[in-house]
């Protein structure tokens, strides 16, 4: 019986250690276990693992500067800032030969680009400066040269942001993603006029409670009811509910403009019922509102499928129980059935949750500019003004602050108190 | 735990339908005495557990009326019935522990705390469960969440409790033991049960009256005794115990008793249950242990019998023969220690009493 107890390792009968005999006798069924999934899993790294790695990785990626100037870069490092005063002649002898090499390779108008998103001029300064670096005469001095082109180069600002940026790694996106910049008397944040990012975030995570608790609100009774019809009812009702699923996205969210407009379908009903006024017609679209409205209507179905698998498995003999114990319709289903659909509440609330942080069509469509969400400011990013860097460090930081979340409700709720069916 | 007197329950010509084309209990009449432990015993859709809910107030009766101490309830919601109910699967509430099960019908009561714990704790000491308070119903097994169950059915000192099928899911050892300790605790407090199961063991090892169900109506209420001694159709002759089934027809009638002879011309004198005039198919009924191998002249009943099978059960010995063309006629010979020289092809001649051969309704 209590062989293990004895303080001996266990042996199989030819002497070697029963672990041992067992993790081999188990090793080839899981080699041929990972054999198995090995397409699923290389196909995951290759278009989830590493685009995403990928792009966290840009957020902070900052080579362009080192590349395109690397002899600058080297020279500045002796440049104090807070000297007041431009670098001297040999730092822009240096910035002369890596311009002349880099006009040459065309690079600087990316460098120009690149720096433009920190300080507003650099892009044409570089432009214009690219176009006279030819005429310069090589001999130098430089720095007069220079400042002849274009006298932002004896501006210490402009040496500021250089020197800023020359190391390859840079906390620079993220700082800006939170609305803040580095100065030289260190990190501050920026003029109110200019935040954007943080105040997105918050209205956000506002949005998606918001939207997370509808869904909850509407999505629990319309479950309830599915899980205690007869089947053949329930079915068909499943079946509604699940329609939008083989709509389009678009289809529906146009749908919801032409409901909810000014002059939609929702406000001439109000207004031919007398309820309001002509002139007083309920802005419903391209606001919170519309947000709100759309999002909830698209989420629906996900509260609902894991709120329904739930409670399909609670056995109305609880419920039944409950009342025989001299419990009201309400004490029975307060105490005895809301506890038990506890898990499927959860699994919805996170489902629809991270699905809305991060939504980003509907809000495009009908969010006009008081309803649109952080994803929105990251695509536009990503396809207008081409910041990836700054894109991909808003994009960490919305995926921190979902797995931040998800350890809080981990902590409250529990992760094991989740069930989708 | 205060003895309280049980209720009484009187079912009024009820009848129920769930699809309105067919009835599932059809004109039903039963009253329940105070204090009697009532089995209603069926086949699954017999419409046993749908007068049960009936009278738990989950079902509500389509006509009729469900009398408990003599108040009508029909209108009168689940809740407020104040009748304990074990289910088939416990229903303990699985958020929360053992002592809260218990506590739950107190709370919705508003009792004061501390004669919530007090009846708390009696009930649990009751059912032999004294510290296991505060585990959850998922951590005991299935013999304790069962006495949980029937210890949070009695907590709020019930008149009547209700119990569907409550040993089901036990295995068989566990069941037998429930049987006794359900039994007792009825015996202790003087609660009405009615208890509902399709295990006639159970059924007659616990009840005082056993309501026997089929097609929606009570076919046989009667002490168990009675049930097995004296099955007043074949329905209920073949459902509680074995049962050895002859077809014939009456040719003679003498007062109790009457002449029946088989479809092989074998005669057979048979207690007359419920065959009224000669001419009358009938299916005799003959319980196995009944049968005798050692005949003598004054038996009324002497056939002789080929046997086919024997199955040696170590109490007793099954021996399937063929009497009067019937090759499934089972005989139980008890084991007295001298071993029978039973052997298989044998014809041997076998006897039973007129009493213990009853002449029922036809079987199909």
């Amino acid at each position: 019986m209590s062989d293990a107890t004895a303080g001996q390792v266990l042996t199989t009968q030819d002497g070697k250690p029963l672990k041992a005999s067992l993790a081999r006798a188990l090793r080839r069924e899981k080699l041929r276990a990972l054999v198995l999934i090995a397409p699923l899993l290389l196909f995951v790294v290759l278009t989830f693992v590493a685009p995403i790695v990928d792009m966290l990785f840009r957020s902070v990626e900052n080579g362009i500067v080192a590349d395109t100037l690397p002899k600058t870069v080297v020279a500045l490092q002796t440049w104090d800032p807070r000297s007041g005063e431009a670098p001297d002649e040999q730092v822009f002898a240096a910035l002369y030969d890596d311009l002349a090499i880099a006009v040459e390779a065309k690079t600087h108008t990316r460098l120009g680009s690149r720096l433009n998103y920190e300080q507003t001029g650099i892009s044409s300064l570089f432009r214009k400066t690219g176009r006279r670096i030819n005429r310069m005469d090589e001999a130098g001095p430089f720095k007069d040269q220079f400042l002849n082109a274009d006298k932002k180069w004896g501006e210490v600002e402009t040496w500021q942001v250089l020197k800023q940026y020359s190391p390859r790694y840079t906390d620079g996106y993220f700082l800006s993603a939170v609305d803040a910049q580095r100065t030289i008397d260190g990190i501050s944040l920026k003029p109110e006029n200019e935040q954007i990012y943080l105040f997105l975030f918050g209205r956000t995570l506002f949005l998606s409670i918001v939207i997370t608790i509808s869904c909850l609100l509407l999505g629990y009774p319309i479950a309830f009811l599915l899980a205690h019809l007869p089947l053949r009812t329930s079915n068909l009702l499943m079946i509604l509910v699940l329609l939008p699923f083989w709509t389009s996205l678009l289809v529906r969210t146009s749908a919801w403009k032409v409901l909810l407009q000014q002059q939609g379908v929702i406000n001439d009903f109000l207004v031919w019922i007398n309820l309001i006024s002509d002139a007083n017609r309920l802005v419903m679209i391209n606001n919170q509102t519309g947000t709100i409205i759309a999002m909830t209507h698209i989420l629906l179905p996900f509260m609902i499928l894991p709120l329904y698998s739930v409670m399909k498995t609670i056995s109305p003999s609880y419920v039944r129980a409950a009342k025989s114990l001299g419990a009201t319709d309400w004490t029975a289903f307060w105490r005895v059935y809301f506890p038990q659909s506890v898990p499927g509440i959860g699994a919805g609330a996170v489902l629809v949750f991270i699905l809305a942080i991060g939504y980003y069509i509907t809000p495009e469509l009908v969010g006009g500019t008081s309803g649109i969400f952080i994803s929105n400011r990251i695509a536009f990013h990503i396809s207008s003004s081409l910041n990836w860097g700054l894109a991909a460090a808003l994009g960490t930081m919305l995926l921190v602050a979902v797995l931040v979340l998800f350890m809080v409700y981990d902590r409250i709720v529990g992760i094991d108190n989740v069930k989708l069916g | 735990m205060a003895i309280s007197r049980g209720a009484a329950v009187r079912y009024e010509s009820v009848q129920k339908s769930y699809d309105g084309e067919s009835l599932v209990v059809k004109n039903l009449n039963l009253d329940i005495p105070p204090g009697e432990f009532l089995t209603m015993l069926g086949p699954s859709g017999s419409g046993k557990t749908t007068c049960l809910m009936m009278l738990a107030g989950f079902e509500p009766a389509t006509h009729g009326e469900i009398f408990l101490n003599d108040r009508p309830i029909n209108n009168v919601p689940p809740h407020k019935r104040g009748i304990g109910m074990v289910f088939q699967n416990y229903a303990l509430f699985p958020h929360m522990s053992v002592a809260e099960n218990l506590a739950f019908p107190l709370q919705v009561r508003k009792m004061a705390k501390a004669e919530q714990e007090e009846k708390v704790q009696r009930a649990l000491d009751m059912v032999e469960l004294g510290s296991f308070g505060n585990r959850r119903p998922a951590q005991l097994s299935g013999g304790q969440q069962q006495r949980v169950a029937v210890a949070r059915a009695l907590v709020f000192d019930p008149e009547l409790v209700l119990m569907d099928e409550p040993l089901g899911a036990l295995d068989k050892q566990l069941r037998e033991q429930m049987q006794y300790e359900i039994k007792h605790i009825h015996e202790n407090l003087g609660v009405t049960v009615v208890y509902v199961t399709h295990d006639q063991t159970e059924a007659l090892t616990m009840s005082d009256r056993v309501a026997v169900f089929n097609d929606g109506v009570i076919q046989q209420l009667s002490t168990p005794d009675d049930l097995y001694e004296d099955p007043q159709n074949s329905f209920v002759a073949q459902f509680i115990g074995e049962n050895n089934k002859l077809d014939g027809k009456v040719i003679d009638v003498n007062g109790e008793a009457c002449l029946v002879e088989l479809h092989d011309g074998t005669k057979l004198k048979a207690d007359r249950v419920n065959v009224s005039a000669v001419g009358d198919r009938t299916t005799l009924s003959l319980r196995p242990e009944r049968v005798e191998f050692d005949t003598h002249d004054e038996m009324d009943n002497v056939v002789d019998g080929r046997i086919e099978e024997l199955i040696y059960l170590g109490d007793h010995i099954r021996v399937r023969m063929t009497v009067a063309g019937n090759d499934e006629f089972i005989a139980k010979v008890r084991n007295r220690g001298q071993r029978r020289d039973l052997t298989v092809g044998d014809h041997v001649p076998i006897g039973w009493a007129l009493n213990d051969c009853k002449a029922l309704d036809p079987v199909a």
